[in-house]
């Protein structure tokens, strides 16, 4: 969650200086500039990812070292879980938080011509992103531990690809429905890394033994 | 473990009080506990050799073998599982304090300042502001260090009837006075009408138990509890009435202030640490939170000060049927010491009951029934002024930012972060540190950030929609 509002932290200094040297008046360039943020601050987020990785692969060989049994007591596969839980919160609450608060007081939603399901899909698409963040992060972690570089710049794709669809609110079947095919692509994708399989999922359901 | 410095007297309607130089001391506390805490991990590697009454002939062995890899690994054990004792009770303080911000307008109203910052900060110009803030925050740190160094001077001069004295006014004025006009506060926003009658039994009932487990003996959750609502109250009072400029300034030098008082060789806490420490006595009751209390009672027959000091502390009598099963005599009395003193008492002692302690925790050993203390159940401490001092960030984000709900949560996480770095490096460095400074600077830095980089920023992208 740290490092995940520490990179929000620094794409935000960008695209303020980036706006302060601009002319606030020229709509379409705020929105270009607002647009380059974005994608700064995905790119960041990933970095910023990285970084969490290894600063968790070193403490990993920290406790192996120090336990008795030469293993750590936390897996690397569930580090990466919360790291990813962690970067989906943070986002999550950065961006529902102000939103739940105003949506206390009154006031009608669209009124002014806005769509009316701003409350809804933002929901939605907080919800997508938090389940997105978890599995991305289960995704990279698992890249980054078996040096597969694809998958890494498979989850970098599909967060620039998530948030990029998000431009076409509020035509919000072009930014929900292909965040919620990505959701569950990458879902199906963490489960079989982590070691789940079809015949798991079946035994589970069933409640197999 | 961590030091927080807070003095503040407090003028309110025409009432002085000084709440804080506790939290100095309980913090100095804290450290010197805290560190024998950690000391006493670290010793357990030389006791088994030289310490040989009270040990089981395997429990010497194997502490031989493995005692540096165990330290060190009960060390980060115990120090995840003590920054999560402490995180739970920081967080309620500030969402305690929040949620009165966000709900009681009293406390964002401003209804003109204490004594100690007398300079307005309306004034024409922005350097005009500058200088009052600068001046009132001048004034406040100057008062808190004179109240610490003649606590200091109380504390070395014995003087303790003063200081225990101070200590109970401090805590009468909070729990009945501050209480009940926060009680007052939260029945006029919510519109709820209550009889004087109704009041001063609740007021009663709730100053009375506060004293009584604060002082004294209570439940731990229960001491606790108080612990963070008295925290909470004057965390309130001091976002009200501290202007805006100045209670971020205040801030920023009383983290630098704690550096400087706990690090140096001649800071004020840390001179009352080390009085302390050559007196092996317990500091003040009655400002550390500890997130465990494992006090016995009736141990220790040999120091019979540290028999009356115990059962002047609150006591979770876990240990009392600890007391029963030890079957050595001189590992009786060590428990006795550890269990009491280990937050409290000198660093050779401690050690030698930590490490029968150790081998039942960690190796299962089904002969240790000397005792049945958990070095789990050696808690953390951390001084009220800390907490008072997170909240007061939090708090004030809270009431006067842009980015509202956005900048609580980056300043709330800013701050656990810096705690739990506090804590690492207290794992690391096994002596008194500071609490406030690493916190308080990521608080402010995340604050003054997020309130004027992030919130545009994400103002814009809700407003489009867009989503990073």
């Amino acid at each position: 969650a740290f490092f995940w509002l520490v990179s929000l932290l620094l794409s935000s200094l960008i695209w303020f200086i980036a706006v302060k040297a601009s002319d606030p008046r020229d709509e379409p360039l705020q929105k270009g500039l607002l647009i380059f943020g974005v994608m700064f601050s995905v790119l960041l987020q990933e970095a910023f990812r990285f970084l969490y990785y290894k600063l968790l692969r070193k403490a990993i060989e920290g406790l192996v070292a120090l336990s008795e049994d030469g293993c750590s007591p936390i897996s690397i596969q569930q580090m990466a879980y919360v790291a990813g839980v962690g970067f989906g919160l943070m986002s999550g609450a950065f961006s529902m938080i102000n939103l739940l608060a105003d949506a206390l007081g009154p006031g009608t939603v669209g009124i002014h011509g806005d769509s009316q399901l701003y409350f809804l899909t933002s929901a939605f698409m907080t919800m997508v992103l938090i389940f997105l963040h978890t599995f991305w992060g289960i995704l990279f972690f698992h890249g980054c531990e078996h040096r597969r570089w694809w998958e890494i710049t498979a989850v970098v794709v599909m967060h620039l690809a998530v948030s990029g669809s998000t431009f076409c609110n509020p035509l919000y079947v072009g930014s929900l429905v292909p965040s919620y095919l990505l959701m569950a692509a990458a879902a199906a994708w963490a489960y079989l890394l982590s070691g789940g399989s079809a015949q798991n999922l079946r035994r589970f359901l069933l409640c197999k033994s | 473990m961590t030091e927080l410095s807070a003095h503040l007297p407090q003028f309110q309607h025409g009432q002085l009080t000084e709440n804080f130089p506790d939290n100095h001391l309980s913090n100095t506390n804290d450290n010197s506990e805290r560190r024998r805490h950690d000391n006493s991990e670290r010793r357990r590697n030389d006791n088994p050799e030289s310490e040989t009454n009270g040990q089981p002939q395997n429990n010497i062995q194997q502490v031989v073998e493995q005692d540096e890899e165990e330290d060190e690994e009960l060390t980060l054990k115990y120090g995840a599982k003590h920054v999560i004792m402490l995180f739970v009770p920081v967080t309620l303080c500030m969402v305690v304090v929040v949620a009165t911000i966000k709900s009681v307008s009293f406390y964002t109203r401003k209804d003109g300042q204490l004594i100690y910052t007398p300079f307005t900060e309306e004034t024409e110009t922005v350097g005009q502001r500058a200088l009052n803030s600068i001046l009132n925050a001048a004034i406040m740190i100057s008062v808190i260090i004179v109240m610490t160094i003649l606590l200091v001077v109380l504390y070395k001069y014995r003087c303790y009837k003063v200081i225990h004295g101070w200590l109970i006014i401090s805590s009468l004025l909070l729990l009945f006075f501050f209480s009940f006009i926060y009680l007052g506060e939260v029945f006029k926003t919510y519109n709820v009408a209550m009889d004087y009658i109704t009041v001063a039994l609740m007021i009663w009932n709730f100053g009375v138990v506060g004293m009584i487990c604060i002082h004294w003996k209570g439940p731990l959750r229960l001491q606790q509890a108080y612990l963070i609502m008295i925290s909470a109250l004057m965390a309130l009072v001091f976002i009200k009435y501290l202007p805006e400029w100045t209670a971020w300034l205040i801030l920023a030098v009383i983290s630098v202030y704690d550096l400087v008082a706990v690090l140096c060789p001649k800071g004020p806490l840390r001179m009352l640490v080390e009085t302390a420490q050559e007196r092996n006595e317990t500091l003040f009751p009655a400002l550390i939170y500890s997130s465990t209390m494992v006090w016995l009672v009736n141990m220790a027959e040999e120091d019979p000060e540290a028999q009356r000091k115990a059962s002047k502390n609150s006591a979770y009598d876990k240990q009392a049927p600890a007391s029963q099963t030890q079957n050595e005599d001189a590992e009786a009395d060590d428990g006795g010491f550890s269990q009491e003193w280990q937050q409290q008492r000198d660093n050779r002692i401690g050690p030698i009951e930590s490490t029968p302690e150790s081998r039942a925790a960690v190796q299962a050993l089904p002969s240790n029934s000397q005792t049945s203390e958990d070095p789990e159940e050696r808690g953390v401490k951390l001084g009220l002024g800390d907490f008072i001092f997170y909240s007061v960030l939090v708090g004030k984000a809270s009431a006067t930012a842009s980015g509202d709900w956005n900048t609580t949560l980056a300043c709330f996480v800013a701050i656990l972060i810096g705690l739990c770095l506090t804590l690492l490096l207290l794992a690391i460095f096994k002596k008194a540190l500071p609490a406030l400074p690493i916190s308080i600077t990521f608080g402010l830095v995340f604050y003054f950030a997020t309130d004027n980089l992030v919130q545009p920023f994400m103002d814009q992208l809700a407003f489009h929609q867009f989503y990073i």
